[in-house]
C-alpha cells in the first residue's frame, strides 16, 4: 500500500503522525493490560499510596490547566471584555477536551467504567467531597460541551439547533463559573482530610482557596500558551480578527495573571503564618517550598509585569510556559512529593513507567483530537454564515 | 529558637498577629505592584489626552 495520500505529494509519515501513532499504540497495549490484569500490573500504587500520578497529573493538573474555559468566558460574557472574544472558542475547546480527558483518565484509576454514574445513584450521602467533585465535573463537562457545540453545529450546518444553544451562552457562562469555583476548590479540599499525611508547608485550611486562585492563574497562562502554539501551527486557519486580537489577548491576560500571582503569593504566606511553620523553611522541604514561592510565583508575577509594561510579547509567552510548569509542580507536590512525607523512602511512591506512558498517551490523544477539531471546525475563525452572530 | 506555646490562646495570638502584619504588607504591596504593572498604561493615556 502506498504511503502517500490522495492529496498527492503529502505523505502520511510526518514526524507528528509517526510519534503520535507510536504513543497511541503503546497506550492501547497498556490500557488492555490495565483492564485485564488490574492496577497491580501497571502501577506502583499501594495501600500507603492509593493515589498516584494519574490523580496528581491527569486529574489535578488536567483540571487546573483546563480552567482557561471559564476564565475566558467570564472575562468576555460576564465582564464585557469583548476585545478578547476571539480567545473564547479555543479556550472553551481546550477546557472541554481537558475535562473530557480527566474523566477518561479517571477510568484507569477507578476501573469498571460502567460504574461511572454510581456517585449519583449509589453513593452513601451528599456530604462527601468526592461526591461534590464528581457532580461538578459531570455538570461542568456538560456545560463545556454545550459551550463548544455551536462550533460543531456550524460545521455540520445545523443552524436552528446552533441558534437555540447560542441563546444559552450567558446562563452557561454563569453556571461554568459557579461549578468551576466549587470543584477547583474542592480538589484542594480533598487534601484537608489528610493533615497528618501532607507536609505542613503545603497543608493549610486555605488549600481550597489556593487551588481555586491558582486555577485562575493556570487558565490565564494556558490561554496565552495555547494561543502562542496555535498561531505557530494553525495560523492559516485564522481569520483577520483572530490575528489582530492576538496581541491584546496576550497583554490583557498577562496583566491579569501577574496581579493574581501577586495575590496568590501573599495568601500562600498567610498559610505559613497561620500554621506558624516558619521554622520548617530551613528544612529540605522548606527549600522546595521556597523554590515554588520565589521561582514559580514571585518570579513569574514580576516577569509578567515587566512584559506587560514593556509590551514584550515573547517575555509574556515564555512566562506563561514557566507559570504552567509551576502549577504542574505545585499539583505534583501536593499529590505526590509532599504527600506521605513522613514515610521511609522504601514506602514512598514513584510512578511505574506504564503510569507515565498512560499520562503521555492521554495528553497525546488530547492533542490529536484538538488538531482534528481546529482543522475542520470554526474555532480560529468565524463561520462565513454566522459573522457577528455570537 | 522556637517559640513555646502553652495554650491555644497564645498560639492564635501569635499567629494572628503575624497574619495581620502580613495583611498590611499585602495591602501596601499589591497597591504598589498594581502601580508598577499599569504605570506605563497610565503614562501612555496621559500622553494621548
Amino acid at each position: 500500500m502506498s504511503a502517500t495520500t490522495s492529496r498527492g505529494s503529502q505523505t502520511w509519515f510526518t514526524p507528528f503522525n509517526v510519534i503520535t501513532s507510536a504513543i497511541i499504540i503503546v497506550g492501547l497495549v497498556i490500557t488492555f493490560l490495565r483492564f485485564t490484569k488490574g492496577l497491580g500490573a501497571v502501577t506502583h500504587l499501594s495501600h500507603d499510596n492509593p493515589w498516584g500520578l494519574w490523580i496528581s497529573f491527569d486529574l489535578l493538573v488536567g483540571v487546573a490547566l483546563a480552567a482557561g474555559g471559564y476564565v475566558t468566558s467570564a472575562a468576555v460574557y460576564l465582564f464585557g471584555l469583548r476585545k478578547y472574544h476571539s480567545a473564547v472558542r479555543p479556550a472553551v475547546l481546550t477546557g472541554f477536551l481537558g475535562y473530557a480527558l480527566v474523566v477518561f483518565a479517571l477510568h484507569y484509576d477507578v476501573g469498571r467504567p460502567w460504574r461511572l454514574p454510581y456517585p449519583f445513584i449509589m453513593q452513601q450521602g451528599t456530604t462527601s467531597l468526592l461526591f461534590e467533585v464528581a457532580a461538578c465535573v459531570a455538570l461542568y463537562l456538560t456545560v463545556l460541551f454545550l459551550e463548544f457545540v455551536p462550533a460543531a453545529l456550524e460545521w455540520l450546518g445545523l443552524k436552528r439547533v446552533r441558534d437555540l444553544i447560542t441563546r444559552l451562552t450567558l446562563a452557561l457562562t454563569i453556571l461554568g463559573v459557579v461549578l468551576s469555583t466549587l470543584h477547583q476548590s474542592s480538589l484542594g479540599a480533598l487534601f484537608l482530610i489528610a493533615p497528618s499525611k501532607l507536609h505542613p508547608l503545603w497543608y493549610s485550611p486555605y488549600l481550597p482557596v489556593y487551588f481555586f486562585v491558582s486555577s485562575i492563574i493556570a487558565g490565564l497562562s494556558m490561554v496565552i500558551f495555547e494561543s502562542t502554539l496555535s498561531h505557530h501551527y494553525f495560523a492559516d486557519k485564522m481569520d483577520q480578527t483572530h490575528l489582530d486580537e492576538k496581541e491584546g489577548v496576550t497583554l490583557g491576560f498577562g496583566k491579569a495573571a501577574s496581579l493574581v500571582l501577586a495575590g496568590y503569593f501573599f495568601i500562600k504566606l498567610m498559610g505559613v503564618a497561620g500554621g506558624d511553620n516558619w521554622r520548617l523553611l530551613g528544612t529540605s522541604y522548606g527549600l522546595w517550598f521556597l523554590v515554588e514561592m520565589i521561582g514559580f510565583i514571585a518570579l513569574p508575577a514580576f516577569l509578567y509585569a515587566v512584559g506587560v509594561r514593556n509590551k514584550d510579547l515573547p517575555l509574556i509567552k515564555w512566562t506563561a510556559l514557566w507559570t504552567i510548569i509551576g502549577i504542574v509542580l505545585n499539583r505534583l507536590t501536593v499529590g505526590l512529593i509532599a504527600f506521605n512525607w513522613q514515610l521511609p523512602p522504601s514506602r514512598r511512591y514513584f510512578p511505574h513507567w506504564m503510569e507515565i506512558a498512560i499520562s503521555i498517551f492521554i495528553v497525546t490523544v488530547g492533542i490529536v483530537v484538538f488538531k482534528f477539531i481546529v482543522t475542520r471546525m470554526p474555532i480560529f475563525y468565524e463561520h462565513p454564515e454566522y459573522k457577528d452572530a455570537h | 529558637m522556637d517559640t513555646i506555646f502553652y495554650t491555644y490562646q497564645e498560639f492564635y495570638t501569635h499567629t494572628k498577629a503575624i497574619a495581620y502584619l502580613l495583611m498590611v504588607a499585602a495591602l501596601i504591596g499589591i497597591a504598589c505592584f498594581w502601580k508598577f504593572l499599569s504605570g506605563k498604561d497610565d503614562a501612555d493615556q496621559d500622553r494621548t489626552l
